[in-house]
């Protein structure tokens, strides 16, 4: 804050349009608030205009979907076919690892070959585990595996593997190949970077319908969701990843006579290896966190015994699918990062050396097989010593509900009518016009008159295309959030920054909270608090809360050690450390990772839908029911664009602010 | 500018009398490199000046140029060396020499052939099997063993494997680093790093070997011993060499000539020795006076006619430097006898310039 003040004083032509530039914008703000009494169309967007934009895109789904031709084949035939190339894959491996296959041997007699059994792929994920990571991560294969057997998950587990096996090579590779491109010409990256930006921030829901419209239901259409949904960042990474490429190797590369092929694949892609794991690693993760939400599209497996047991309120059954997803999830995270490791580490150090891996692995699943197909009543776990928890789950929640209701409710109850309900009147009752014309003056001043149309502009069009009181439901909900996870998320990270044992310990923690899929936050919030603002407010936090722990924890670390010694040597206590030294100091990285929880927020936002908002994201939610695309964009593109609204400001502001700092 | 470093240009060939004749093998006339917004407007501020806008020209259109109108010849077997500092536009001369940099303008000629005027596929072939390059931070690739790495450039050109890896195993011994060929390039030092940079470079025999900067990222001891083993390694093959370096001494311990670059011109060309007695200005003065003379001086420059019916206490050959026959000649009663290869008598160096020069670096 010294900074600005020492600025104004230098330039002391300065001061007076700024000041009077925000004396201006507040007098309009209550002009236009007393206006908004009287001028409907200051008050109610609606009364201007509402331009029918969902109506047109439903329509033009419509006609990609049932009139437009190529000549030879209709787009119904291409997407047909998409469709049928992905099943062949999926077919496979649901046929290895679910469902076995029955061989017809003429006449009446059939061999009907069971599919891999558990302890094969026990045996094989666990050797794996132990060459790449040791000990430890085996125990953590042992673990999980052998939860999904012991409590009945394991087939619907082999369901969602199956589509994960098939969605991340595609989408690692559809990833890549796009950010190849995009590295390669200049035009093509400018082209694609809006357009992730917008399928980043777009919630996962909004890509469904036209999804469903154009693929139909069924495990193809929500694999085919999952990959548009986690591919985007695979091709940031290889933009990135390749960019990152010394010019001195690219320069060797020509030295050396390589033709534009070799410079790809013996160059570039190799030596980028390291960080295009890193996108392998997202793409993983978030097929997987897609996992409940592509069964809203017909995906069988865990996600659909998630999503069915909640729409029961089965919280039992739930939390165990739940559970099994979540291991899941941090199994295959920790095996990807343990095999990049392992792929970094030089040959020496490894384990199982002069061992074929691959030869091992094959050999353990073929002998085991046979096991297994000569001894069926091995290979399938009996059903008699399978575990069920439910009931001690749904007991519980029944017992919390009889002797802790009246305390819960009354937490809930006091938040809710001292802290949300005013909120959201206030937001309610903002006109439209003053919101977007104070959005207007905030990013002119921050990033110039660019800036301030764009943002206008944003929200101009959510106004414009009857989304507004929605809109201010959403941003309510999520403002209120956000900034409860950035106080608890900056606590934490404060904490977090005093030793590398602290550190260490928050890392471990937010690393597994960013494993979790989005929603299995919602079951235990909706066991404790059933439906609600409320509820969706707490598993947004808990959500949301990761990335401004991190952010805060790496920006007060990265403080160089010198000037943190200046700051003692001039006899700063502790306290004024804090306040005088680190936080300002770290106050552009901090932003940056509120910047981000309010895009997480928005992606959990979407989802609580399910747990009875009335917001953007209950708007998207309905679209999906009822199959209409364009309701399901134009809502989906309006949370979107409250994200990007929030993340060109507050990136302005951090560049401003680095700036300043002369620090990159 | 420009006029200035013709007399140098001119002086630089003189002491070629009993070295073997030479020939050009890289040459360069008029070469520009220019950054900024357009290209083809610095060329036209380039034709539109005759050939040598001032500074002032380029910069009003928004242009800076890092190599104006260089002008070098590079001869088959010597070590050239160009020095500067940062920012003098050493780096991006090497590379419009190698074509890494498309020049604004100029000709350059490599083996009798307009690089310029060649087509991508040509280029190619040419830096395939006629150049190999050395980079200051190694630019070696990190998924490669070391091994891999000197086979690299042999494999692109569809070299089968083992013939390959056989070659590249020859010039890891070459640079002394055999034993660690199944190595990871992260598990060696820096030195070793550039020793593995060497042999790629050689590994397919090119002709011109340009090194950028390849010892600056080592520490001086380390830097001292690879300037040694290059010398050695130059001795055995003989290759046409460009040598980058902002470091003078290096400079003067390994260049047959030198060419000085300041903000982009070439200031002066020639042998160390040249630099240090004909200073063509300030700059290069300012550089070389820090240089114990004896190191650069050659009986050439000292000797002075023979005296007639003289008696010498030895013989020394005309490129010998003073620092080698320094101690001979203060311990000898008279003076010492300067003969050509063929043994003609050129001249002598007496006892008293040996002195003055020894005082003089004092």
């Amino acid at each position: 804050m010294s900074l600005t003040d020492s600025d104004t004083r230098t330039l002391p032509t300065g001061i007076a349009p700024i000041r009077i530039v925000w004396v201006a914008t507040l007098a309009a703000l209550v002009l236009l608030w007393m206006l908004a009494q009287n001028v409907e169309w200051i008050a109610d967007p609606e009364s201007v205009v509402t331009i029918p934009l969902a109506g047109w895109i439903s329509d033009a789904v419509k006609w990609l979907a049932n009139d437009l031709t190529f000549g030879l084949f209709t787009f119904k035939d291409l997407t047909r076919a998409l469709a049928w190339l992905l099943e062949i894959p999926l077919t496979v491996f649901i046929t290895l690892l679910s469902s076995g296959a029955e061989i017809p041997l003429g006449g009446e007699s059939s061999l009907t070959l069971p599919p891999i059994p558990w302890f094969s792929i026990l045996l094989a994920v666990t050797w794996l585990c132990w060459v790449w990571g040791g000990r430890r991560l085996l125990l953590l294969a042992a673990a999980s595996l052998v939860y999904l057997v012991v409590f009945g998950q394991w087939e619907s587990a082999m369901v969602t593997l199956s589509s994960i096996l098939v969605a991340v090579p595609v989408g690692v590779a559809g990833g890549m190949a796009l950010g190849i491109w995009a590295y390669r010409s200049e035009r093509v990256s400018r082209g694609l970077t809006p357009v992730l930006d917008l399928m980043q921030t777009v919630p996962i829901f909004a890509y469904l319908v036209p999804v469903l419209v154009l693929f139909g239901f069924g495990p193809v259409s929500a694999m085919i969701a999952t990959v548009i949904y986690a591919m985007p960042p695979m091709v940031r990474v290889t933009m990135m990843a390749l960019r990152g490429v010394s010019p001195e190797l690219l320069e060797f590369g020509r030295m050396a006579g390589c033709t534009r092929r070799q410079m790809l694949w013996r160059i570039l892609l190799p030596s980028a290896r390291p960080s295009l794991m890193i996108g392998v690693n997202q793409v993983i993760m978030l097929s997987l966190n897609m996992v409940i939400i592509a069964s809203m599209i017909g995906a069988g497996g865990l996600g659909y015994d998630v999503l069915a047991s909640l729409r029961r309120l089965e919280i039992g059954d739930g939390l165990q699918a739940g559970l099994a997803i979540t291991l899941l999830a941090i199994l295959i995270d920790r095996m990807s990062q343990a095999y990049i490791a392992y792929r970094e580490s030089p040959t020496a150090t490894r384990r199982a050396q002069g061992v074929n891996n691959w030869a091992m692995i094959g050999g353990l699943v073929l002998v085991s097989y046979v096991v297994g197909f000569v001894f069926p009543s091995l290979s399938t776990y009996p059903e008699a010593l399978t575990l069920d928890t439910s009931p001690f789950w749904d007991e519980l929640v029944r017992l919390i509900n009889v002797h802790l209701y009246t305390y819960l409710d009354a937490v809930k109850n006091t938040l809710l009518i001292y802290l949300l309900v005013p909120v959201k009147r206030f937001m309610l009752d903002v006109p439209w016009l003053a919101v977007t014309l104070l959005l207007g003056v905030v990013g002119w001043r921050l990033g110039g008159l660019r800036m301030a149309l764009v943002v206008a502009a944003m929200a101009a069009f959510i106004a414009l295309t009857g989304n507004w009181q929605k809109a201010m439901v959403s941003v309510y909900l999520c403002g209120i959030s956000v900034i409860i996870a950035s106080l608890i998320g900056i606590g934490w990270g404060l904490i977090a920054a005093r030793s590398e044992r602290a550190y260490k310990i928050a890392v471990t923690s937010v690393d597994t909270l960013q494993t979790l899929p989005s929603f299995v936050y919602l079951i235990p919030v909706v066991m404790l608090f059933q439906v609600g603002d409320f509820s969706a407010m707490i598993a947004i936090v808990l959500y949301a809360l990761a990335p401004a722990v991190r952010y805060t924890a790496h920006g007060l670390r990265r403080i160089p050690s010198e000037t943190l010694e200046a700051g003692r040597m001039s006899g700063c206590r502790p306290r004024q450390m804090l306040w005088r030294v680190r936080l300002p100091l770290a106050l552009p990285e901090i932003a940056l990772g509120v910047n981000q929880t309010i895009m997480m927020a928005l992606s959990m936002l979407v989802i609580t839908a399910l747990v009875g908002t009335s917001d953007l994201g209950q708007e998207v939610y309905i679209a999906l029911t009822r199959s209409s695309v364009g309701h399901g964009i134009v809502a989906g593109v309006c949370v979107a664009f409250i994200g990007m609204i929030a993340d060109r400001l507050i990136t302005a502001w951090v560049a401003r602010r680095k700036k300043q700092f002369r620090i990159n | 500018m420009n006029d200035v470093s013709q007399p140098a240009d001119a002086a630089a060939p003189a002491p070629a009398s009993d070295d073997p004749v030479r020939e050009t093998k890289l040459s360069c006339r008029g070469l520009w490199k220019v950054f900024g917004a357009d290209e083809a407007q610095a060329k036209d501020v380039i034709r539109q000046n005759g050939g040598a806008p001032g500074r002032e020209a380029l910069e009003e259109q928004g242009l800076t140029a890092a190599v104006r109108d260089a002008n070098i010849e590079v001869q088959t077997g010597e070590i050239f060396v160009i020095m500067g500092l940062s920012g003098s536009g050493k780096s991006t001369l090497i590379r419009c020499l190698s074509l890494l940099l498309q020049p604004t303008s100029g000709e350059l000629i490599f083996d009798g052939r307009d690089l310029l005027g060649c087509t991508d596929d040509e280029l190619i072939e040419i830096r395939r099997h006629k150049m190999g390059m050395v980079f200051q931070h190694f630019a070696l690739l990190p998924h490669l063993t070391v091994l891999g790495n000197v086979a690299f450039p042999l494999e692109i050109q569809g070299i089968p494997r083992a013939e390959a890896e056989e070659r590249a195993a020859r010039m890891i011994e070459l640079v002394g680093l055999d034993g660690r060929e199944r190595d990871y390039p992260s598990g060696l030092s820096g030195g070793q790093q550039q020793r593995v940079g060497i042999a790629r470079s050689l590994a397919t025999e090119p002709e011109l070997w340009l090194l950028d900067e390849p010892f600056s990222a080592l520490d001086p001891l380390i830097r001292r011993e690879m300037q040694d083993e290059f010398l050695k390694l130059q001795k055995m093959l003989n290759k046409t060499i460009v040598f980058i370096t902002h470091d003078f001494d290096e400079a003067i311990r390994l260049a047959d000539r030198i060419a000085i670059m300041h903000s982009g011109d070439i200031v002066q060309v020639g042998t160390p020795e040249d630099l240090v007695v004909r200073p063509v200005d300030d700059y290069v003065r300012e550089f070389t006076s820090d240089v114990s003379r004896a190191k650069v001086l050659s009986a050439r420059t000292l000797m002075r006619p023979a005296d007639e019916g003289a008696t010498f206490a030895g013989d020394i050959a005309p490129n010998a430097r003073v620092i080698d026959f320094a101690a001979q000649a203060v311990e000898a009663a008279q003076p010492l006898a300067v003969r050509s290869r063929s043994g003609q008598l050129l001249g002598q160096v007496d006892r008293e310039a040996v002195i003055r020069v020894l005082a003089e670096a004092q």
